[in-house]
């Protein structure tokens, strides 16, 4: 993995440097199989537009949940439960296929200092002191839309697919509802539908964003915690928030998603998290799968033809 | 120096999977693991039958696969969240996707699979049916280990993880329950290729199984405890029995081999079962998902 910031280095916009030299690096059947860093044209788009994409800077996330609302109206995504689950605030629990934007709430016990906004004593605490802090975390979860999408390599139909605009969308008048892309996600984004049968997942509002609207969830954000635009550009304006809030002695954030160079080839909705990613329910690592499969497709074959020529072996050898 | 200790206990978001459970019903598709092995199995050894004179042997491996084929498409069908739409699984021709792959490779083996059952059941088309048993038996070699590739790309740890080692374990675990079926069905006379087919497929189940479980680290967990723990405990008495069975007593008794026979294809059956309950718990508990990343990027990290 490269040290070197992508971003920051001033590296060509939608063609990360760190992404080529990688390709290059692995196996050449391994880069025919996962493409360049740039999706659309790895999926055969002579011109298309700049890549679009999402910013979530869960720093200015209030926990409004309007993205949620905002998505299940413009989609007409089915109710999924109306629950309590005891999860803070998340009466939600997680992306599925009636849920394309999750507000995740974590409440932490934190000092009250800069280091850890957004902070306070909870009224109440007798004799708090700069030790007994609380905070929430709130995140706006969303399908990363990856680089290397491994559910749309795992699709057999050819349902998935990459937009010009390099999202991943699910065709559903061809999705089969195989289930395939399900636990093929690294970050447990897609779902069945009970009911109907087939896999759903965010859209990155398809429709809206072909004809130069945002998305529904950007759209309603009050805070702007949700950015949307063109992913270069969201990436230097992440790298740039980063630093101003390490200079205010925020050291905990960081960004999540961000870097072509990591196991998924960067994400298309990427994030600025205040903890770790697992305390978000995120892989600390993600890997696309796809990457692994040249070994397995070649050990497919050394398998089959060991039974080949085993059971060869054992007829020649027998006598009758 | 790196310490290889395990990293410290690892967050989560309320104990919640951070991969999705996979929607399959394990009745289908663990069903379709073990019936698509065992149809494979019974295909290469129907073939090796029919090329060697052994017409008992052969006919019954060809309907064994034969039903045990259909048994795999109908339950792969039914599988689907929208049954009706399954030849869409044939839109594309996809080498990312072993689903799509197989999808194909069932195409082809499916009707050589037929017709070599048909030739011999109904006694016509000799030689068609000897080149339709060879054809099926080369790709059913596939249909028997592509299945890894199937459950092994995916984001599971217990299945991913093991991605070197599952193509082995599978078609060693067909290769014991067709060559296992075939030491059910044919007289003594006839099994002894089956009897060694059977005895090496059930080795290098066991052996490769092994393997599997080394290289998952933490994840082996979810193949020694719980569901999975059980069914794995379970599949490796009867593989075992079965070879012990083949290796000894089955060139005499036809009670013997049939029992190993029959304990081998049992024993498969369980291997198969036991790596979906496997996949499913590694997929619940986040830690399998967590503390293997987080090992491995402190791995990558330099000293």
């Amino acid at each position: 993995m490269s040290d070197e910031h992508p971003l920051i280095g001033g590296s060509a916009p939608g063609a990360p440097a760190a992404s080529a030299d990688e390709g290059r690096a692995e196996g050449a059947l391994t880069n025919l199989l996962l493409g360049s860093g740039e999706p659309a044209a790895s999926a055969g788009y002579a011109q298309h537009p700049p890549r679009m994409g999402f910013f979530t800077d869960t720093s200015v996330c209030i926990g409004c949940k309007a993205c949620e609302v905002a998505c299940k109206e413009w989609n007409q995504v089915p109710e999924d439960g109306l629950n309590w689950t005891g999860h803070s605030h998340d009466n939600t629990g997680g992306l599925g296929a009636d849920t394309w934007r999750h507000v995740a709430f974590i409440e932490q016990r934190v000092p009250v200092d800069a280091a850890h906004p957004p902070n306070f004593v909870r009224g109440g605490d007798e004799g708090a002191g700069a030790e007994d802090g609380f905070r929430w975390l709130m995140s706006s979860d969303v399908c990363k839309h990856c680089t290397h999408a491994a559910c749309l390599d795992v699709c057999p139909t050819g349902a998935i697919f990459r937009t010009e605009l390099g999202t991943v969308v699910v065709q559903q008048d061809v999705c089969n509802g195989c289930g395939y892309c399900v636990p093929a996600c690294p970050y447990g984004v897609l779902g069945k539908r009970e009911g109907d049968g087939r896999i759903f997942k965010c859209t990155l509002c398809y429709d809206r964003i072909s004809v130069g609207e945002q998305p529904a969830c950007a759209k309603a954000c009050p805070t702007d915690s949700i950015q949307f635009g063109e992913l270069h550009e969201l990436r230097e304006r992440a790298a740039g928030r980063v630093q101003a809030l390490h200079a205010a002695g925020v050291v905990q954030a960081r960004l999540y998603g961000h870097d072509p160079g990591d196991g998924v080839g960067g994400d298309g909705a990427f994030f600025l998290l205040l903890d770790e990613p697992e305390v978000y329910g995120l892989p600390p690592d993600p890997q696309v799968t796809t990457r692994d499969l040249p070994t397995m497709w070649r050990n497919v074959a050394f398998a089959a033809s060991a039974l080949l020529a085993g059971a060869a072996a054992a007829f020649a050898g027998a006598r009758r | 120096m790196k310490a290889r200790e395990r990293p410290r206990p690892a967050e989560s978001y309320y104990g919640k999977p951070i991969i999705k459970l996979p929607v399959w019903r394990e009745r289908d598709i663990a069903g379709y693991l073990f019936a698509g092995g065992l149809a494979a199995g019974s295909s290469v050894v129907a073939a090796g039958a029919e090329l060697t004179a052994r017409p008992h042997l052969a006919r019954a491996c060809k309907l064994c696969a034969s039903a045990a084929l259909g048994a795999s498409l109908a339950a792969l069908v039914h599988d689907l969240g929208r049954p009706a739409r399954f030849l869409n699984m044939l839109r594309v021709f996809k080498p990312t996707s072993p689903m799509n792959m197989g999808s194909w490779l069932l195409g082809v083996y499916g009707p050589l699979n037929a017709a070599a059952a048909a030739s011999d059941v109904l006694g016509v088309a000799p030689r068609t049916g000897r080149a339709a048993s060879v054809g099926a038996a080369l790709s059913g070699a596939g249909i028997a280990s592509y299945t890894a590739a199937l459950i092994a790309n995916t984001a599971v740890p217990a299945w991913h993880e093991g991605y070197r080692e599952l193509p082995f374990v599978f078609a060693g675990s067909a290769a014991a329950a067709g060559a296992g079926f075939g030491l059910l069905a044919a007289p003594l006379s006839e099994s002894e290729p089956a009897r060694r087919i059977a005895l090496a497929g059930a080795v290098v189940e066991l052996l490769c199984e092994g393997l599997l479980e080394r290289r998952l680290g933490m994840v082996a967990e979810t193949l020694h405890t719980g569901t999975a723990g059980r069914r794995m405990r379970a599949a490796r008495a009867l593989t075992a029995a079965g070879a012990l069975g083949a290796a000894t007593l089955a060139r005499r008794s036809r009670l013997v081999a049939a029992l190993s026979g029959a304990a081998l294809v049992a024993g498969s059956a369980f291997t198969r079962f036991a790596v979906f309950a496997a996949g499913v718990a590694s997929a619940e508990d986040p830690k399998y998902t967590v503390e293997p990343q987080r090992m491995r990027m402190r791995e990558a990290r330099p000293a």
